[in-house]
């Protein structure tokens, strides 16, 4: 299995805070890894690292064995990155089924002047691009809503709409920032099997970031741990679970290292 | 856009062309009863409806703040000036294959190449500008209208401050409104695709438009640019209407006159936006008398709509707004 997103020693600092230091961390093809660590630990700023919001002070991003820091984010996605936003960042006048259209934009044929033409191919490709958005709104349960306003939707559902829209983007490694926040155990435990399920079926690499425990030791291949920026620990939930400097770090106990 | 709305289109599109190509107004049936008096208005209204639908593209659906349209326009105004009025003998020999239509065949050629010099200045105003948001955009392009502005005041060979006089009369009614629904379809078709959805994601939320692999820089641009040539082609039908041009005429007044247009038919709307164009260019006239109190009315105009519609004239509504392609035919 070869390495889709490669993070070499990457180190972000806003004026005095370093957010990010010197983190080592990689994603294969097709593998779901769990990204926790506590309120601040840097696990947002590392995706805005990777889809190009920031650019690294120091260290290497690459995908897919391209170098991508410094790049736009459209050009990322365009490489096959997609992402959730931890604070909703939907297209808010938007409809539900008009957000996930406008996520097919990287690969659309007919530009600017299919638009004013409107031509046979044009409209086929539109109607295609309904069509395919139509069915990934219905993988999560949100056909019914299409022509509703996305701001319409429960807090939940806009969290799975804005899945939904990434997915649009047909990436390669999907990026997602407490999908689940605000959802109750249940609704959490069907929306992990959602995720397990895209995954398989589009066959994505995806890297979640998740604070129930319990969900992410259940879903995740692998799990890293951030805490203030650093990486603490990485392994598989049995090893992650064992960890000292995890346990300390989520219990807040001291550890006082032999 | 369903077929519809491209029927009802295509078809005032025919019926306008026809009386386009008879030269005066007065002889085309219906509005051989029309006064002239209501005939400018009319026109007048045409020009500020494309002005405002052009504008609209930029601060409507693509939610940057530009102040500078009448920069554009001027552009185009004086471009398309510089073809039938300075250069007019020779231009119109170089054209004299079409024959009699060599006049007329000039004035559409002029109105063209004022449109693209006019996107031209959009494409230098648009890129440097777009690391700015918000008001520094609208300080920037205003500033840039007045550069043109003053530009134009100092280039003796486009008649300096005394502007230009003994433009032809070549604009029409016909001519202007056929342009006026050209601008409508096309921006309304723009923003009414998959493609035109990017303009839209680029208003609500850049950091995600971005994140969905939105090219925002390019979106911007592309509206700057459209919105441009749309306020040249403005430009030259104003030059070809009233017959002369001064750089007085296309101060940041102007301007501001457009962007209430906008607001008040509300923001990315292309039915109010018109809607609004033709009311605020009657307006204008009734106050005609009380000039110095215009200012002080659209202020008031512009408080009422903000307390009782927000969104706009018809901004947010189905109806009529349905039958202009901004709005999409669906649903
Ligand atoms: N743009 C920024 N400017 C300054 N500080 C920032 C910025 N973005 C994030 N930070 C800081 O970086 C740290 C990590 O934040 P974040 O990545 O959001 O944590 P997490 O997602 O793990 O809860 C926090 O202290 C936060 O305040
Ligand atoms: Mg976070």
């Amino acid at each position: 299995m070869s390495t889709l997103l490669a993070v070499e020693k990457v180190t972000v600092r806003f004026g005095g805070l370093v957010a990010v230091s010197e983190v080592d961390f990689h994603v294969n093809e097709g593998e779901l890894v769990g990204l926790i660590g506590p309120n601040g630990a840097g696990k947002t700023t590392l995706f805005n690292l990777v889809t190009g919001v920031y650019t690294p002070t120091t260290g290497r991003i690459h995908f897919d064995r391209k170098l991508v820091n410094g790049l736009n984010s459209s050009s990322i996605t365009e490489m096959g990155v997609a992402r959730t936003f931890q604070n909703i960042r939907l297209f808010n006048s938007l409809s539900v089924l008009d957000n996930v259209v406008a996520a097919f934009n990287l690969h659309l044929q007919s530009g600017f002047l299919g638009a004013l033409w409107r031509g046979a191919a044009f409209r086929s490709e539109e109607k295609q691009i309904r069509n395919e958005a139509l069915a990934l709104l219905e993988i999560f349960g949100l056909q019914a809503a299409a022509q509703s306003p996305c701001r319409s939707l429960s807090y939940g559902d806009q969290r799975r709409l804005e899945i939904v829209r990434a997915l649009a983007t047909r990436p390669k490694l999907l990026l997602l920032d407490e999908p689940a926040a605000g959802m109750n155990p249940t609704e959490k435990v069907d929306l992990m099997r959602l995720i397990r399920f895209t995954q398989e079926q589009f066959k994505l690499a995806v890297l979640l970031v998740e604070h129930d425990m319990k969900v992410v030791m259940g879903i995740c291949e692998r799990i890293a741990v951030l805490e203030y920026g650093r990486k603490i620990a990485e392994g598989t939930p049995e090893e992650i679970q064992k960890d000292r400097r995890v346990i300390a770090a989520y219990l807040g106990e001291e550890v006082t290292d032999a | 856009m369903g077929a519809r709305s491209l029927v009802l289109i295509a078809a005032l599109a025919v019926g306008l062309v026809s009386f386009c190509f008879t030269g005066h107004p007065e002889a085309a049936w219906p509005l051989a009863q029309i006064d002239d008096y209501l005939l400018n208005i009319l026109i007048l209204a045409g020009i500020n409806v494309i002005l405002a639908v052009s504008l609209n593209i930029v601060n409507g659906h693509t939610g940057q703040f530009s102040l500078g349209h009448a920069g554009f326009m001027a552009v185009g105004a004086y471009g398309s000036a510089a073809l039938t009025q300075l250069n007019g003998k020779a231009c119109l020999a170089s054209l004299s294959f079409l024959g009699s239509a060599a006049p007329l065949g000039l004035f559409v050629l002029s109105l063209l190449v004022g449109g693209l010099l006019a996107a031209l200045a959009g494409l230098a105003v648009g890129l440097p500008s777009l690391r700015l948001k918000g008001d520094y955009l609208a300080i920037v392009t205003l500033g840039f209208g007045e550069i043109i502005r003053v530009m134009i005041q100092n280039t003796e060979s486009l008649g300096g401050a005394r502007g230009l006089a003994g433009i032809p009369n070549h604009t029409t009614l016909g001519w202007t409104w056929l342009v006026s629904l050209i601008s409508i379809y096309c921006v309304g078709s723009l923003v009414n695709s998959t493609y035109g959805r990017g303009f839209l994601a680029v208003r609500d939320d850049e950091i995600a438009a971005e994140a969905m692999g939105i090219n925002t820089t390019r979106y911007k641009v592309t509206a700057f640019v459209v919105g441009a040539f749309f306020a040249g082609l403005a430009g030259g039908l104003y030059a070809h209407f009233i017959g002369y041009v001064t750089p007085e005429g296309f101060s940041f007044l102007k301007s501001v006159d457009v962007v209430v247009m906008v607001i008040l038919g509300g923001m990315g709307s292309t039915a109010g936006v018109t809607v609004a164009a033709i009311g605020l260019t009657f307006l204008n006239e009734a106050l005609r008398e009380a000039e110095q109190y215009r200012m002080v009315a659209f202020a008031l105009l512009l408080i009422i709509l903000m307390i009782t519609r927000p969104q706009g004239l018809l901004g947010g509504l189905g109806g009529l707004a349905r039958w202009l392609p901004g709005k999409g035919g669906k649903s």
